[in-house]
């Protein structure tokens, strides 16, 4: 592809590289986009990087390995496009993920970003595991198969496979069980939702995913769907209707704050500690939800609930998105983004660092430990908090 | 591996070097129409220490150095003409100390403008600084060294009319403080010491700021602006006189602009207006309104469009997509205030020429001592020829300051070689001996403000 034939060739150079992508909505930290937190080059800004998707389709300079770096260390997570002032900021994370798509067609993608690309296509999860141990976590839960119920709770890769985060969708399994829940999961005959590899640019990819979910579910009678990640909840809400998908779809804190509303899950035990809550890129900037955890945060009796200065839309993302929670190009620097949000957590005086998504949850408890935080601030999902106060943990 | 790389390395850690295409294509360029010109190195220094190691290291080597901070002068001021280290000064971008007392902040000089306005919102809310126009990871140190101007110019002049103190490391290492700073531990004030001011409006050719103490004035609980149009360029410059008369605002700016097309040829004052209760906002919109104004309104010569309250960050980046093509740049000129009308008329016909939308825009600095005359042109990056037709309309507008008695602000090469072709020629010889002394082996940001 050449850059005439670039889909967003009358946009890409329309960036000034004004910087504004780098900072939260209010103005506290140059370091919010969380490649150019991690490196300081202004090739890892957002407006760099749209630069240099121009120079390779014009020629200008080769496609190498740190190009390629550079442009899968966008992570999704659209603080430029919360930040930027241009009429085109809507494009911004189209045009970065049609470049990485234009490397998938030719063959050019990191080693890590092959790995996981090629793992979803074989096994349905990037980690490469088996598909036919994709609904282990369930073992032991009562959890049934999906078979009509009112929900389908769909769990994710992460949550699938993920150590730490199967903890966190049993434990949600089992609230909603004891809010008396109809629902019901897909198991091993759960598939990958594509999320990650559409922000991978495998664009052919995904539509396959997208529409072998969508199949899946019509067969089954699926008509409204719960789901442990922000991700699949995005994909599924936004993506998965231009495929002919659509269904109800919730993430799993909108549903457990309207349950704890209607008084079916009894949350009077309480949580004793001062939490702050981090927001999932793909629940809130993507999605524009903010209040739902935070209202479920309120509702507990004994929770301090504090906030970060960089939250809601200025919120810095945990460095996750877009699939490197496991391509991890960000890491192994006190510079990663999720090493200053969990210094930004603690700053906070927070003890408890609530996440609502299991990529944050495996990216942030890692922080903690490499920030030799562990006697200072635990990273526990909203599920497990609700839990807690409801004594079922 | 290549060697420079390898000691830069040593200094600063490998994450913070680079030879890498990418990096330097990127550093290559200024985002206005200048050419680019790519550095062998790119580098970024977190300590002061670690940029003294750098210069030491490109002075014994010859090597020219270019020193950068938001990258925002849109004159090509940090472009590495003849190649060599170019040296992002951003991530030295710690907060030292705010004095409350004394009213000033000590900043590294990586500390964007955003950066330092914000933290004061949320730390030392009774105080702000001069921020100027540009967008906001503009740094403070970076304006400096251009002699910038901000929203407190009218009040309180340029910006490197409040410096308390400087910390520089000198094109041979050598590290140099400026002010009290120089025999005491406090950077509350520049003078009464000599004067040694080689720093500030030199645009790094004769030392790298590392450190800088600006001053900070009093913010106001209540923050406003009001619009004051007229039709006529001719009442400009005495309608700002007689709103500076009055010592009630914050800042002054007379704009006109082509887009949208409804305002074309209309000149909008915009009067910022600070006030700790409502009774010192009536007070000072009185005598603005109605003392300074209230003729003009009543000759039908103007209008009041009205006073918003909460001051919004003007975002300049707009003008870059005026053309849908991602590019602007300015000639600025200090000029004085009496010549507004002839800058606006003349500045118009040359965008008109060029076939690119108008907009002109004049800050007053000090009681109408001056203004800065901005005359700003919009181009498509992608369309050489709008980026030509932007740049001989951009060496118009240096022709046409220097022709109406004006100082251009920051100028890039072109003009810089018009003001030096003008200047004393004993003015000129002391900047040649100034820079010769100061850097012998000419490694600081070769290129600019050479005196042939």
């Amino acid at each position: 592809m050449t850059l005439t034939e670039y889909r967003y060739s009358d946009v890409v150079h329309r960036c000034f590289r004004c910087g504004y992508c780098k900072f939260p909505v209010n103005w506290i930290d140059v370091n919010n986009c969380p490649a150019y937190a991690r490196y300081r080059m202004e090739s890892y800004s957002t407006g760099g990087r749209l630069w240099l998707i121009r120079a390779w389709l014009n020629d200008e300079i080769n496609w190498t390995e740190h190009f390629a770096e550079i442009v899968y260390a966008c992570v999704s997570c659209k603080n430029c496009v919360e930040k930027c002032p241009l009429r085109f900021n809507i494009d911004i994370v189209n045009m970065i993920v049609a470049a990485k798509s234009e490397m998938v067609e030719r063959g050019l993608v990191p080693s890590t970003v092959k790995e996981f690309l090629e793992n979803v296509q074989r096994q349905g999860n990037p980690y490469g595991s088996s598909r036919a141990r994709r609904g282990e976590w369930s073992q032991g839960t009562g959890v049934e198969q999906y078979q009509g119920q009112e929900f389908l709770y769909y769990v994710g890769c992460v949550g699938s496979y993920d150590t730490r985060a199967r903890q966190t969708a049993k434990t949600l399994a089992s609230l909603l069980h004891k809010a008396g829940l109809s629902f019901g999961v897909l198991g091993k005959e759960e598939n990958c939702d594509g999320n990650e590899v559409k922000n991978l640019g495998e664009l052919t990819l995904f539509e396959m995913l997208a529409e072998d979910n969508i199949t899946q579910f019509k067969a089954l009678g699926v008509n409204k769907i719960v789901t442990l990640s922000p991700h699949s909840y995005n994909a599924m809400k936004n993506d998965y209707p231009d495929y002919g998908g659509d269904f109800y779809v919730y993430h799993y804190t909108q549903l457990v704050q309207q349950l704890i509303g209607d008084g079916k899950l009894d949350i009077s035990g309480g949580f004793n500690a001062r939490v702050v809550y981090h927001d999932p890129c793909f629940l809130g900037r993507w999605n524009e939800e903010y209040d739902s955890p935070r209202r479920i945060l309120k509702a507990i009796p004994g929770i301090e609930l504090v906030e970060m200065e960089r939250n809601k839309a200025g919120a810095l993302c945990c460095g996750g998105g877009g699939g490197n929670f496991y391509a991890d190009f960000l890491s192994g620097s006190e510079n990663s983004p999720a090493r200053r949000r969990v210094r930004e957590a603690r700053a906070t005086g927070a003890n408890i660092l609530a996440v609502a998504c299991p990529n944050c949850m495996t990216m942030l408890e890692d922080a903690v430990k490499a920030e030799d935080l562990e006697d200072k601030l635990a990273v526990r999902d909203l599920s497990e908090i609700v839990a807690e106060a409801c004594g079922t943990e | 591996m290549d060697p420079l790389y390898q000691s830069l390395a040593k200094i600063v850690g490998e994450g913070h070097v680079s030879t890498q295409t990418e990096e330097l294509y990127i550093y290559s360029f200024d985002l206005g129409t200048t050419e680019p010109y790519r550095p062998d190195c790119v580098v970024a220094p977190r300590t002061m220490e670690e940029v003294q190691e750098i210069v030491r290291l490109a002075n014994r080597d010859e090597i020219p150095i270019v020193p950068l901070g938001g990258g925002l002068s849109l004159a090509g001021l940090a472009v590495p003409f003849r190649g060599g280290i170019l040296l992002d000064l951003k991530r030295m971008d710690t907060i030292i100390e705010v004095n409350e007392k004394a009213r000033y902040a000590l900043v590294e000089c990586g500390v964007s403008q955003g950066q330092l306005t914000s933290y004061l919102e949320r730390h030392h809310p009774t105080l702000m600084h001069s921020e100027p126009g540009a967008p906001p990871q503009a740094t403070v140190a970076g304006n400096l060294a251009i002699h910038g101007q901000g929203d407190l110019a009218q009040p309180y002049g340029f910006n490197s009319d409040m410096v308390n103190g400087l910390e520089v490391v000198l094109p041979t290492g050598q590290v140099c403080q400026f002010g009290s700073c120089s025999i005491s531990a406090g950077w509350f004030t520049q003078h009464p010491l000599p004067d040694l001011g080689l720093f500030l409006g030199w645009a790094g050719t004769t030392g790298i700021i590392t450190k800088v103490s600006i001053r900070l004035y009093p913010r106001k609980k209540i923050l406003g602006a009001g619009m004051f149009v007229v039709e006529d360029e001719e009442l400009v410059p005495e309608i700002i006189y007689e709103i500076t008369h009055t010592e009630m605002a914050q800042d002054v700016v007379s704009f006109s602009q082509a887009i949208p097309p409804f305002s074309s040829g209309l000149h909008h004052i915009t009067i910022n207006l600070s006030a700790d209760s409502e009774e010192e906002l009536e007070f000072k919109q009185k005598m603005i309104w109605d003392d300074a104004l209230g003729e003009y309104i009543r000759r039908g010569d103007g209008g009041l469009l009205g006073f918003a309250r909460h001051l919004q960050r003007p975002q300049v980046s707009k003008t870059s997509d005026w053309r849908k093509g991602g590019g602007f740049e300015y000639v600025g000129a200090i000029m004085p205030v009496e010549r507004y009308p002839e800058c606006y008329r003349r500045g118009r016909e040359i965008s008109e020429r060029h076939d690119i939308p108008y907009t002109v825009l004049g800050r007053v600095i000090g009681m109408s001592h001056a203004m800065m005359f901005s005359w700003t042109y919009a181009f498509n990056r992608a369309d050489p020829e709008t980026i030509r037709q932007a740049r001989e309309a951009l060496h118009e507008s240096d022709d046409l300051a220097l022709e109406l008695g004006g100082a251009i602000w920051k100028p890039g090469l072109y003009g810089q070689k018009l003001v030096m072709e003008r200047m004393d020629p004993n003015t000129l010889d002391l900047m040649k001996k100034v820079k010769q002394l100061l850097d012998p082996n000419g490694i600081m940001n070769p290129g600019n403000w050479e005196v042939a």
